[in-house]
């Protein structure tokens, strides 16, 4: 699991998840993990007697923010340049990465220590800093034992969610030569404090990402648990941050509002531990220079499909992975993309312009649970069945269509419903067409082919020798009440 | 009343009991059912599969079919999710304005089964007898997109003779999903293992739901497994009485 999570060459949900599901470890890890998180949102949230006002007015927000992204894109490029910041714009992941890594060469330094920072990942930063010839430093603890095991995150918020104590505490021996090092979460934690330490009152870069921008004063806000940010994000001279174009809040106020419902919905607090906030550079005080590269990056296009455009409305809380039957049962790393669950089989296909990742959008059994703890109220599913949409519309399209089974399935299927005298002679078909694979108990045990799915671990009674509607017209004659 | 029974494709097909159960309780409770004969299917596996096209002609053929009864009554969660959910989107981009009227007209004259007991008739006890131990399975359309609540376990406490007992993970999907069944096989199997040691947990003797697609995934599992437990839809609970106490 080396190589950085790529949706342009990941395998397909069904064969990454098919490995993953039969790691019994990996699953208890994240069975656990999802459990606590939720039950500790589930307690910060319950407690809120104005939570769905709130996510309302989370939601309306961030539909006013996309439908004038534009304006406020350029608002905030204007005061965060009067601050004495630097704005640059980058249209994909290949040049926000030649961005930064000019910018850090310009510094002279041959090493950055990083904030937690998923669009980093998403644009795989750290390797083209290393073909750069540059050290990045991973501050965050979670992302520290990704960089040091040598995996890759699966979760948005806490990206080691798959590993154990255990575990960690195998990487850290190995890798921070510690051979005596116990498994407690205070050894651990003090293990990863003496390690970073030292980095951050040497390296004099930092490299980042945002949470939110705000258009109304050029500030940038980042929020996180453990401090290790802020560190990044005071002790060295430049700062370099990544962000979206969709990271933009119009008002200063409307933190009030993403500020409550970030945390409960992350990471189940009342409000984050370390909250960080600057407008440009000051100075005496922090980074003497400020670097902001706003990126595209396949986001003005899903901001253009008007179905999907809600997509954007994502404050990167992650309760939607948490709560998600299937992440449940995999893990982050069959979505093939930093960004798993129900968020990112969304996300992840619309960035990759739909041509990669076409499957994700049915990594879901549409279950509704994601939706029902969205802090901005995205509609998920919704979302999940327009994009299935889009995928079928591509399968079916030209000559090829002509051959997709399936859609010839689903076709036959629709002309059959729309006809009572077809519906009923597909039903007595099925009867006559089932004999040769029921048992001798009345049950099926083996489907051919596309169904074969079914049948692994479950039966399926045989169709009765009466359909509903042939009982019925029988009864009308003779039977009253 | 009138009631309008809409049986769905796969309850006509495979669980036919399901809707004899239904015209039982409708009827003992007073009310005529009458089966328009034209009915198929409402489009579900077609729209949520990404067959938006193939689910249209699906919702004129319901609409033509259901618009003058008085109430439409229907055994699926699902489908009902998918008539209110999506229909009058799918009513609006056909550019139909007629047709558009109809589905705003029909819509809230269709019910689920449970909920046209507990909401529209504003009933608890339907003079059912089931004495047997169950558990209930909220099914997630059923949960979330009708909002259903406690109204199907209400409905169950009153039956007589019956021993309830809560389903451990009451809120989680079993796993079934429609196509998501064959597309993810390994996966919804995972779901699915997670839900039936549940289901074996409250050592029950059924498992009861709103919506038979969950009930024959759900039942699959138990089946293979051979634990000889059973899944019932709501309906066959409600329809039980002291004359005939089968299950």
């Amino acid at each position: 699991m080396s190589a950085p999570l790529d949706p342009a060459t990941a395998p397909t949900f069904p064969m990454a998840a098919r490995t993953l599901v039969g790691d019994t470890q990996l699953r208890k890890n994240v069975r656990h993990a999802t459990d606590v998180i939720q039950a500790k949102r589930r307690r910060v949230v319950d407690e809120m007697p104005d939570w769905q006002a709130l996510r309302e007015s989370g939601r309306q927000i961030r539909e006013h923010t996309m439908r004038h992204l534009d304006r406020y894109l350029e608002q905030f490029e204007r005061n965060c340049t009067a601050a004495g910041g630097v704005v640059h714009w980058a249209a994909d992941a290949d040049e926000a990465r030649r961005i930064i890594v000019r910018l850090v060469q310009q510094t002279g330094s041959d090493e950055v220590i990083k904030i937690k920072s998923m669009t980093t990942e998403e644009i795989q930063l750290n390797k083209a800093l290393q073909a750069a010839g540059i050290k990045a430093y991973e501050t965050d603890l979670a992302e520290l034992i990704i960089q040091l095991g040598e995996d890759q995150p699966s979760h948005i918020v806490v990206p080691a969610l798959h590993k154990n104590r255990q575990q960690i505490r195998e990487i850290f021996r190995s890798t921070m030569n510690l051979p005596d090092l116990g498994e407690s979460p205070q050894d651990l934690a003090d293990a990863a404090r003496r390690f970073l330490r030292e980095k951050f009152l040497r390296v004099r870069t930092g490299v980042g990402g945002a949470n939110f921008l705000v258009a109304e004063t050029g500030g940038v806000c980042v929020t996180e648990s453990e401090g290790n940010g802020r560190m990044c994000l005071t002790l060295p001279e430049t700062l370099i941050a990544v962000a979206g174009i969709d990271k933009i809040l119009p008002r200063y106020q409307d933190l009030e509002v993403m500020l409550q419902l970030l945390p409960r919905s992350a990471t189940g607090e009342r409000m984050n531990p370390y909250n960080s906030l600057w407008t440009g550079v000051h100075t005496g005080d922090g980074p003497t220079s400020f670097h902001l590269v706003l990126m595209d990056n396949g986001r003005s296009e899903i901001l253009a499909d008007e179905e999907a455009r809600q997509t954007l409305y994502c404050i990167r809380c992650g309760a939607c992975q948490n709560v998600c039957p299937v992440y449940r049962q995999t893990g982050g790393h069959a979505y093939g993309s930093v960004y798993a669950g129900p968020i990112g089989a969304i996300l992840t296909p619309q960035l990759q312009h739909m041509e990669h990742a076409q499957s994700l959008p049915y990594a879901s059994s549409l279950c509704g649970a994601c939706y029902e703890v969205c802090p901005v109220k995205i509609d998920i599913p919704e979302v999940l069945i327009h994009l299935r949409n889009k995928v079928v519309e591509q399968n079916t399209a030209g000559i090829k269509g002509l051959f997709d089974a399936e859609a010839a399935a689903m076709k036959t299927m629709a002309m059959i419903f729309r006809s009572e005298r077809r519906f009923r002679a597909a039903q007595r078909l099925g009867r006559m067409a089932q004999s040769p694979l029921v048992g001798s108990d009345g049950w099926i045990h083996w489907l051919p082919g596309f169904a074969g799915g079914w049948t692994q671990v479950r039966d399926l009674e045989s169709i009765p020798k009466e359909s509903f509607r042939e009982w019925w017209e029988k009864r009308g004659a003779s039977d009253v009440r | 009343m009138n009631v309008s029974l809409f049986i769905t494709c796969y309850n006509d097909t495979l669980f036919p009991t399901t809707g004899k159960a239904v015209v039982r309780v409708l009827e003992r409770l007073g009310h005529t059912v009458d089966f328009p004969a034209g009915q198929t299917c409402c489009g579900q596996m077609h729209y949520n599969t990404g067959y938006q096209a193939e689910a249209m002609p699906l919702l004129e053929r319901f609409v033509a079919q259901f618009k003058a009864s008085e109430v439409v009554v229907v055994p699926s969660s699902s489908c009902v999710a998918m008539m209110r959910d999506h229909y009058p989107k799918m009513a609006a981009e056909s550019g139909n304005a007629a047709l558009r009227r109809e589905v705003e007209a029909l819509l809230p004259r269709v019910f689920e089964f449970s909920e046209f007991l507990t909401k529209k008739l504003g009933l608890t006890d339907v003079g059912a007898y089931y004495p047997h131990r169950v558990t209930y399975h909220a099914s997630c359309h059923g949960l979330r997109n009708l909002g259903l609540g406690e109204g199907p376990q209400t409905l169950l406490r009153s039956v007589r003779g019956i021993d309830l007992v809560e389903l451990e993970g009451l809120e989680q999907c079993c796993g079934f999903g429609g196509t998501f069944a064959v597309k993810n096989a390994e996966v919804s199997s995972a779901m699915l293992g997670e839900k039936t040691n549940a289901v074996l947990n409250t050592r029950a003797e059924a498992c009861t739901a709103c919506d038979n697609s969950c009930l024959m995934h759900i039942q699959g599992a138990l089946h293979r497994q051979r634990t000889g437990v059973k899944t019932v839809h709501l309906a066959e609970i409600l329809a039980g009485t002291e004359q005939d106490g089968r299950l």
